[in-house]
């Protein structure tokens, strides 16, 4: 991207308005996630940044909100905070209820969609496969169909096979998210096999290695890094999934995205900033664990640059 | 060796062409079983229930059939009626017998305690008609003959023929009539299919703003994404990666939580005005209204949706051999000419796989706009669910989704044909 010495005054003029350009347009794409950080911590119930805040005044920073993700919905919030007002906020605190949900799902769901994707992957990679176009487009179709169709249509399903009487708690949403995650499984895990040298596997059996010990063996660990990114996406899309809760969720299942769902319809408050700043940790942890994944498996496969 | 009209064999003996064959229609067995939990799955939980959604949208039996919800019993309605119907083409003006036949359906829907769900049937049509029947219903038993005089007499609306022509349509579970709902036409009184006035036009309209803003959104990502995609491909790998880091966590962090950052930075006592007004740009009676309108949509879903064009755009410009660039120059072109005749030229797979990824996904979106768009900045997908949710007119929704749906298959087809689905990449 070096301006080349030769380069006129105009196009010198233009390399630079071009960079700002771009500084500006990543500034577009990066603040809205961070400005969110700092009003989570103001001390007024504003979203916007009090005269102390700008300031840098201690007096207008403030861990209120956190506080109020603890002990929002607890039957005693003003007790001393000794073992009992933990065992309260445990059982009774809303967000934690939320978040306690919200893993459960978010675990099964991806457990699911990680053990069937990787199976099918690992099919659909076969040059044998028969039919591999239009059996990947059915597959990756829950990722391009509005997801107000997939609840419209899960809505109507579940009603008719009243899943809720079938007694197992989360059942309809687990399922529901499965479905939401494996394209993810399948793009990842497809993409790690892509040039994956199939002379392993044959190798493998030739030493006498039967097909359960060459999958576990030999591909796994080649194709693992793919397999947890596509777990995490998994994860991630359950974790961040509302509008199929909001259809098929009894009332007593509320999960992170739908209690911010009401928050936000209801009354926005400077809570609904905090618990943002923790899911933006969150997704910064998990882009990191990816990106290193990444790496790794470009590095195993011989296709990285450095 | 010897004989070469001998077919050759396997070294049992069996001729190798079939052999070949059965080891690999066997492999395309097992690739196949691999695939086979999967794709049942998702037939079952994903293509099952949408199908069962457009079955919805052509059936309803809220005029024809009454289910009690204890036993599951499932009982006739308006037999009388639908044969009538049946007997006397559309247009009939109802007579004697047509108000005999309501008068008995009236008597049986009033006996299984069903006018509330015939008349919200006949309401979707035609709207304040489900308190007629319940009305109607009530007083069934003492209605006596002449019906048409004594039916009339409850209330004269029972004579209007568009509530008969809507009666006539819902007396057959199968019906088009939600399709021309959700596209602004009804049957008029003689059963041709008309536009229905002009203060109860929503759906053309609707689809067509949400066609025009998913356009507007693709092109400001398409221009956005196309600088620093560039700047990414061409930088080093060292910095290009981490600045791919600024590309990637916006796409990581959760769509509430981006929607929420842009609430708060457009509200009118938000970031963005308080800043304006502070810089003095703005005076502080007119701050910007940006949000709970169409801007506040754009903006958002133009952020959200960036990265879908960031990344295809990337892994194409990636690829391009920068000596073309230079060749071109060295032969004389301008630094414009080059990028226009030499350098995007190459490009163009990249825009056109991330410009259609990105308005698919934009034509079905739905959190951000209910969040943020107020009323005018609603989309399709919101009025579908307002429709499951508020108004309850589930045969509409599935109508108008099954016409969203109609729209991003096909846009999904295009996308395979031009692109792949393989060549989806996710970072």
């Amino acid at each position: 991207m070096a301006l080349p010495k030769h380069a006129s005054t105009l196009e010198r003029v233009w390399h630079y308005t071009y960079l700002v350009i771009c500084v500006v347009i990543f500034i577009f794409l990066i603040a809205p996630i961070l400005v969110i950080i700092p009003l989570s911590f103001n001390a007024e119930p504003y979203f916007t940044f009090s005269d102390k805040m700008l300031k840098f005044d201690p007096e207008g920073y403030s861990m209120r909100w956190y506080d109020l993700l603890l002990t929002f919905g607890m039957q005693a919030p003003e007790a001393p905070r000794d073992g009992s007002w933990w065992a309260d906020a445990w059982s009774n605190a809303q967000w934690i209820q939320a978040t306690k949900n919200s893993i459960i799902i978010g675990f099964f769901s991806t457990i699911l969609a990680t053990t069937l994707g990787t199976i099918a992957a690992l099919g659909l990679s076969r040059p044998e496969m028969p039919g591999r176009r239009a059996v990947m487009a059915i597959l990756i179709s829950p990722m391009i169909v509005p997801i107000i169709i997939t609840a419209t249509g899960l809505f109507f399903f579940y009603s008719s096979i009243r899943i809720q009487d079938w007694g197992i708690p989360y059942l309809g949403i687990i399922l529901a998210h499965a479905t939401l995650g494996i394209p993810f499984v399948i793009i990842t895990v497809t993409a790690t096999l892509v040039g994956f040298d199939h002379s392993l596997t044959r190798a493998a059996a030739n030493m006498g290695a039967d097909p359960v010990t060459t999958f576990l063996r030999v591909q796994m660990p080649l194709i693992l890094p793919g397999v947890i990114s596509g777990a995490l996406f998994a994860f991630v899309t359950s974790f961040d999934e509302v509008v199929v809760v909001l259809f098929v969720g009894g009332l007593d299942e509320q999960t992170i995205p739908r209690q911010m769902w009401n928050g936000i319809r209801e009354q926005i408050s400077p809570a609904i900033l905090s618990v943002a700043t923790i899911l933006v940790i969150i997704s910064i942890a998990l882009l990191t664990v990816v990106e290193l994944l990444r790496r790794r498996s470009e590095r195993l496969r011989g296709m990285s640059p450095g | 060796m010897t004989d070469i009209a001998q077919p050759l064999t396997t070294a049992d003996g069996k001729p190798l062409k079939g052999a070949l064959m059965r080891a690999q229609a066997r492999a395309r067995r097992r690739a196949f079983l691999l695939v086979l939990p999967l794709l049942a799955f998702i037939l079952i939980t994903f293509v099952f229930p949408i199908g069962q959604m457009l079955y919805k949208s052509v059936y309803n039996e809220g005029f024809t059939w009454q289910e009690d919800v204890t036993t599951g019993d499932r009982t006739p309605i308006m037999t009388n009626l639908a044969a009538w119907f049946d007997a006397n083409p559309p247009g009939t003006e109802p007579n004697e017998e047509a108000y005999a036949a309501l008068a008995a359906d009236l008597v049986v829907l009033r006996d299984l305690k069903a006018p509330g769900q015939a008349g919200t049937r006949i309401n979707y049509e035609l709207s304040g008609s489900r308190s007629m029947f319940t009305k109607a219903a009530r007083s069934a038993n003492k209605l006596e003959p002449p019906y048409k005089e004594a039916i009339l007499d409850l209330d004269k609306d029972w004579g209007n023929p568009d509530l008969w022509q809507a009666m006539r349509g819902a007396s057959s579970s199968y019906t088009m009539n939600f399709y021309l709902a959700a596209i602004d036409r009804e049957r008029d009184a003689d059963g041709s299919v008309v536009m229905v006035p002009e203060n109860r036009q929503v759906y053309v309209k609707l689809f067509t703003r949400t066609l025009t803003l998913s356009l507007l959104i693709t092109f400001l990502t398409f221009v956005l994404a196309y600088p620093i995609a560039h700047l990414l491909a061409t930088l080093p790998l060292r910095h290009s990666n981490l600045l791919m880091i600024l590309v990637l966590l916006p796409f990581w962090t959760s769509l509430l939580v981006r929607t929420t950052s842009w609430m708060v930075l457009l509200q009118s006592q938000g970031v963005v005005n308080d800043a304006l007004v502070g810089m003095g740009l703005l005076g502080d009676e007119n701050r910007l209204q940006m949000m709970y309108n169409r801007t506040g949509t754009v903006i958002a879903m133009t952020h959200i949706l960036l990265p879908f064009m960031v990344l295809p755009l990337y892994s194409v410009m990636r690829l391009i051999n920068p000596s073309y660039v230079r060749a071109a120059r060295s032969l004389g072109a301008t630094s414009w000419t080059a990028f226009r005749r030499i350098y995007f030229p190459q490009t163009v797979p990249g825009i056109g796989a991330g410009a259609l990824l990105v308005f698919i996904l934009a034509v079905g979106y739905y959190i951000t706009p209910a969040l943020v768009g107020g009323a005018d900045g609603q989309l399709i997908s919101n009025l579908i669910a307002f429709h499951m949710q508020k108004s309850l007119n589930w045969s509409l929704a599935a109508a108008l989704a099954a016409l969203l749906l109609g729209g991003v298959l096909l846009l999904y087809w295009l996308y395979d044909k031009l692109v792949g689905i393989d060549n989806l990449k996710l970072g």
